[in-house]
């Protein structure tokens, strides 16, 4: 049953992809068919488990002998623990969504068959990631989960900047991988086994330096992954891809793969002392910080969602650091509800706008679409942890943990960035769906089809409700994931009370803010009218300038100016230019090298005998003579 | 009769090896290269000989038989590849085949 | 005293025997049925006679001695490499008539001269003698310089050759000079010696054991020699110079032989010598060894990064991969060795699926080999890019490609002998190399087929077909599964481990 449920989409990309060709509107339906039965077998499989005892819901399949090797052996083991079940559940469950949204977002695309092929690959890869026990198997959907998203972001090809950002995804996730196949390696030969589970078992017996180092090196991998600092740069950009991909792939699924695995060896991070999980949970709270700060200065709707979920993934990362791996895994539950509406919702703005993200060309929206308008309010409240959406559960959960462990620090910062979260949201929620219509000239706006409605209602649902799978006091999700993760403390009674009132508290605040700045267009136009019919009144609308602009030269500018700076020169010159600066000498060394070849059958003698020159010299030294 | 040391036959060998290899290097003429590799190869068969009477065993000089006919098969295939050239061109310096390169 | 003839043991060379009458039996039979007609008896008989050298080889397996007075070692290790020779060969075959058929230049001599290459490679397996190790590696070299010309009236071809067969006859005076040094040094050319005791029955392997230490000058100094006369046959940096000029004019098939069984033949006598005979002497080879190896994995993988000719590119990749192989053979543990066969295997076959598939698209006269040419070739023809896709993420080392498998054997093998910093110089290089490979697949995915290009595929056989779909079929087979082709290469050198 496990392995149907990776078969399945599996097969419907392989299908897809030989005979999709001859078939265009048949191929979203077989693909959407492939993932809903898998849904629905992984939902067998997991009401299977809940008829088991709590101890006795983790267990091994061998599919097949995969590798014996030596030392190292490695059996093609699917692992169905609490854990993998959720993440089962959470892609092919989104994933379905996702693949119905997709019929009608993509109608009209050359390319419709290979788009619905590589979903389906893409989720065949993920399930194997998070199915696998064997380090090796995980490592190919983690590959595989790469190759696909590599394919999706340059899906429109004919864009050069489609296909730009395909390749900085590519090489960036390259260096992350580097780190994480280090990692393995080293697990491998120091426990000498690839199993999830040995490993697990056996981290406590590495030696505390081997198993920070392991599980640094793992956490490398996670930063490309999961586009966290410093490895983040490539998940904006990656937004060239369509909208259905970016909810799919870089919202929902694949960038919280590194949330995953951090989740998934937690043992082997406690074994190595704090340092390990110290450095998960502050690279977190910083990623948080900094990409909603990006957030609140960038205008493309798409942007602004990809820097989001930067953050939110961040907030993951925190809560792992922090030991509370189940809240973690709870976050990214709720996350993938509502960031994946978010983008989707984004993505039928996009739709009825004929392509266009600029936030500054929209404008009262809601009215015009109002199935959009509605599930996306769900979505912004959610994100901005209102009671009782999904995220204020999830995020005030992670803060009081951080704060039940004492990181107080830690707690400060994710407060922080909840108040931007919310700021920024509401700032883009105000601009793109409240005030005056405003959409581009030439364009009849229109709601979403069925199929993108049907998908934008479902997971606006979950949006509002995502949070009652694990209410406080019932904690269904947390118990339900105990036996692998075991329960994470967390404080009670008035401090936790305390607690989720300044979460409430900062939110609010932040909605008010953006309510204060960026509803200000119609005060603008109220002034103006003023001024020429009434002078009198022109003294205090003089006043609230001076107002805006100390404002503006306080708060706003020094802001600007510091997102400014990190936008353009720690971001893109340092970051970016560190990522493409190791291209660009590879480039460099190689095109000047390979004039050594010159042509000359004589220079290559020479070089020949250079070679025996110093291979005879070094001989002779070696001996003696 | 005097015994010559096989030092000198060594130092003979080596001489010829060098000079065949130099002779490699700074010729432009295909022939004329071969005919340098050729030299390095008997070079070779100097050592083996030598090698044999300071071993005082035979097998050094039957090894140069073998190196004789693999030289002489050599010869067979190489001149053939470079008159191939050498007709197509009308020419055999090796500087002026480079079509392939970087 | 009677004459003391030794005993003629003939199962040893039995594979060569039989390539070697296949030839002269193909010359002999196009001779008669003379010009004209369909030719397809070349590739049948070629097929047949490397089908009876299969079925020989795989009697050889399982025996471990010397024959032919000790020349000839006939044992696990070789009948491996003598099969593996044998199916490149096969391959190569029915490829070869593809493209021989399509451009007008089938005789029977490129049959003949191939067949008595993988005679002399095999040869090269069961070297047990240095001056044996001469006369195979000249037997195919002499061969090849022939194949890599075989387009006689092309420039490019021309060039080829005569660059390959200068700096390989250059080459092996150097490794020649190597055998007379170690003849000096042991009187003798033989690598295991007799177990028969008696005058002349030593070897480097006995030498080693009996002789003082302070002996060895002359066999190091030799050692390095070897390596050097080896290291040309296999493409090592520095000795890989003629490698992208002679791959990139030789016919696409015999480019894809080469870089498949010339490496693996001349690996073969390297790991023999080193990892078994020379063992004992690993403190000084190794720093050497590692050396090359470091340069050849970072030269290789980053010179390929700019190349603009498919051929050349896969050039450079193969040099890169020679790097990795070398890792294997420096770890010289039993897990290095089989590591290094499995690699060598295995890479053989996707690159010569690769090149399969370049010679399939190149067209008549190989006018279309940059990687330009190939642009948006997915949508041309899928199955076709489909394959190279597969070829080249498995030459990337991509996980559930056989790629991926060879990398972490011989990788693990040098983790677990010590040589961790030289496999994350290799990780590195092959990281590199990922650039290069997804250029390819950039172009044949992303971008759009050129205005008025010609149509891809233009008049290929069934065979080269098949060729390209056996080789994707083993790569992506032997990537998920991958046990029973490792426990061959296990027991292939089960005997063969001096000191591992």
């Amino acid at each position: 049953m496990a392995a149907a449920v990776i078969a399945l989409p599996l097969a419907g990309a392989a299908f897809l992809l030989f005979f999709g060709k001859r078939m265009s509107k048949a191929s979203a339906y077989i693909a959407s068919g492939a993932i809903a039965l898998s849904f629905l077998s992984g939902l067998i499989l997991f009401f299977r488990m809940l008829g088991e005892p709590g101890e006795e819901r983790s267990f091994v399949m061998k599919v097949y002998d995969w590798v014996n090797v030596g030392g190292i052996h490695g059996n093609g083991e699917l692992l169905l623990d609490p854990l993998s079940i959720v993440m089962v559940l959470v892609v092919t469950g989104v994933g379905t969504l996702i693949h119905v949204y997709s019929i009608g977002y993509m109608e009209g695309d050359p390319r419709y068959s290979r788009f619905f092929a590589y979903l389906n690959l893409f989720c065949a890869a993920m399930l194997i990631l998070v199915l696998a026990d064997n380090l090796l198997l995980l490592f190919v959907g983690w590959e595989g989960v790469g190759l696909c998203s590599y394919l999706l972001i340059g899906f429109w090809f004919e864009r050069e900047v489609a296909a730009g950002a395909a390749k900085k995804a590519f090489i960036v996730n390259r260096i992350g991988d580097f780190s994480f196949l280090l990692g393995i390696f080293l697990i491998a030969d120091e426990i000498g086994s690839l199993s999830v589970t040995e490993i697990n078992a056996g981290a406590a017996t590495m030696g505390t330096t081997l198993a920070t180092v392991g599980a640094l090196l793992l956490f490398g991998g996670a930063t490309g992954k999961s586009a966290q600092i410093p490895l983040y740069v490539w998940l904006p950009d990656a937004m060239e891809g369509p909208t259905p991909v970016s909810a799919l792939i870089h919202a929902a699924t694949m960038v919280t793969a590194g949330v995953y695995v951090v989740v998934r060896f937690s043992p082997l991070f406690v074994a190595g002392g704090t340092t390990a999980l110290t450095v998960v949970a502050w690279i977190g709270a910083l990623t948080a910080l900094w990409a909603a700060l990006m957030a609140a200065f960038e205008y493309d709707i798409k942007r602004v969602l990809a820097y989001s979920t930067i953050s939110q993934l961040g907030y993951m990362f925190i809560a792992s650091g922090v030991a509370g791996y189940s809240i973690g895994i709870f976050h990214l539950v709720t996350h993938a509800f509502f960031k994946a509406l978010l983008f989707l919702g984004a993505g039928a703005v996009m739709h009825a706008l004929a392509g266009e993200t600029d936030m500054r060309k929209m404008g009262g929206l809601r009215r015009a679409m109002p199935v959009v308008g509605l599930t996306f309010a769900a979505g912004w409240l959610a994100i901005s942890g209102i009671f009782p959406f999904a995220g204020f559960w999830s995020k005030d959960a992670i803060l009081a943990v951080a704060w039940e462990q004492g990181e107080y620090a830690l707690w400060a910062l994710g407060l922080l960035t909840a108040a931007l979260t919310a700021f920024y949201m509401s700032r883009m929620y105000f601009r793109v769906f409240e005030g005056d219509l405003e959409v581009p000239e030439g364009i009849h706006v229109h709601d979403a089809p069925r199929t993108m409605a049907v998908a934008l209602v479902s997971l606006g649902a979950l949006s509002v409700v995502g949070g009652f799978f694990n209410l406080p006091g019932v904690l269904t999700l947390e118990h339900f994931l105990a036996p692998v993760l075991g329960e994470p403390e967390v404080p009670h009674g008035v401090i936790a009370w305390a607690l989720a009132g300044a979460a409430l508290v900062v939110a609010f605040a932040g909605i008010f803010v953006a309510r204060a700045l960026y509803l200000q267009p119609e005060g603008d136009a109220r002034r103006e009218r003023l001024e020429k019919t009434a002078p009198w009144f022109v003294g205090a609308a003089r006043s609230k300038f001076y107002v805006d602009e100390f404002y503006g030269r306080a708060i706003v500018a020094p802001g600007k100016a510091f997102a400014g700076f990190c936008a353009d020169i720690f971001d893109k010159r340092v970051l970016d230019g560190l990522v493409n600066g190791v291209a660009w000498v590879v480039n460099g060394v190689s095109s000047k090298g390979r004039h050594v070849q010159t042509g000359y059958v004589r220079n290559y003698a020479v070089i020949f005998l250079l070679g025996v020159v110093v291979i005879a010299s070094f001989m002779f030294l070696r001996v003696g003579v | 009769m005097t015994e010559v040391s096989p030092g000198y036959f060594l130092a003979l060998a080596g001489l010829l090896f060098t000079i065949g290899v130099v002779g490699v290097l700074v010729r432009r003429n295909a022939i004329v290269i071969f005919m340098f590799i050729e030299l390095m190869l008997n070079a070779v068969n100097l050592f083996f000989v030598t090698f044999a009477r300071m071993q005082g065993n035979l097998q050094g000089q039957v090894l140069v038989f073998f190196v004789l006919v693999v030289a002489a098969a050599e010869v067979v295939v190489g001149l053939a590849l470079i008159l191939l050239i050498a007709r197509r061109r009308a020419s055999l310096d090796v500087d002026k085949v480079r079509l392939l390169k970087w | 005293m009677g004459l003391n003839t030794p005993e003629i043991e003939l199962l040893g060379i039995a594979p060569e025997i039989a390539l070697v009458v296949g030839a002269l039996f193909i010359l002999i039979v196009d001779a008669i049925i003379g010009e004209g007609g369909n030719k397809w008896h070349l590739w049948i008989l070629s097929t047949i006679a490397l089908g009876v050298s299969i079925f020989l080889a795989v009697q050889a397996w399982g025996s471990n001695e010397l024959q032919m007075g000790d020349m000839i070692a006939v044992d696990g290790f070789a009948a491996f490499v003598k099969i593996t020779l044998a199916v490149f060969a096969l391959l190569t075959v029915w490829l070869s008539r593809s493209y021989l058929h399509r451009d007008g230049i089938e005789e029977s001599e490129f049959y003949g001269l191939l067949l008595f290459a993988v005679a002399g490679m095999m040869l090269m397996a069961s070297a047990a003698d240095l001056i044996m190790v001469f006369l195979a590696l000249e037997t195919f070299s002499l061969a090849l310089y022939v194949l890599v010309g075989f387009r006689r009236t092309s420039l490019t071809g021309q060039e080829s050759a005569m660059k390959y067969f200068l700096l390989g006859a250059f080459s092996s005076t150097f490794l020649l000079l190597g055998i007379a040094f170690v003849y000096g040094a042991i009187g003798s050319t033989q690598m295991y010696g007799s177990s028969a005791a008696g005058a002349g029955a030593q070897g480097i392997a006995t030498a080693l054991v009996s002789l003082p230490a302070g002996e060895f000058t002359l066999l190091v100094i030799a050692t390095g020699l070897l390596v050097v006369g080896l290291g040309f046959k296999v493409a090592a940096v520095p000795f890989h110079m003629w490698t992208p000029d002679a791959y990139q004019g030789a016919p696409s098939p015999v480019t894809g032989f080469m870089a498949a069984a010339t490496k693996l033949a001349g690996f073969a006598a390297l790991i023999r010598l080193l990892d078994a005979i020379l063992f004992p002497l690993r403190g000084d080879w190794r720093p050497l060894v590692i050396g090359i190896a470091v340069l050849t994995m970072v030269v290789g993988s980053v010179l390929a990064v700019v190349q603009e000719d498919l051929k050349r590119l896969l050039a450079y990749s193969s040099i890169a991969h020679a790097g990795f192989v070398f890792t294997g053979i420096i770890a010289s543990n039993d897990r290095g060795v089989s590591g290094s066969l499995f690699y060598l295997a295995t890479y053989g076959i996707t690159v010569l699926g690769a090149f399969a598939v370049i010679a399939v698209l190149g067209g008549r006269d190989e006018r279309r080999t940059t990687v330009d040419d190939f642009r948006g070739l997915f949508y041309e023809s899928p199955l076709l890019a489909g394959a190279l896709t597969l070829f080249l993420l498995s030459l990337a080392g991509v996980p559930a490609t056989v790629g991926f498998v060879g990398k972490l054997v011989v990788f693990g093998a040098a983790v677990e002998a010590g040589y961790s910093w030289l496999v994350v110089v290799g990780v590195l290089a092959s990281a590199v190399a990922a650039f290069f490979y997804l250029k390819v697949l950039v172009v044949m995915y992303m971008q759009e087929r050129q205005e008025g290009a010609e149509p891809a595929t233009s008049g290929y056989g069934g065979l080269a077909t098949g060729v390209i779909g056996l080789a994707a079929l083993a790569t992506v087979a032997l990537g998920l599964y991958w046990s029973p082709l490792i426990d061959f290469a296990e027991r292939a050198t089960f005997f063969f481990s001096a000191g591992g």
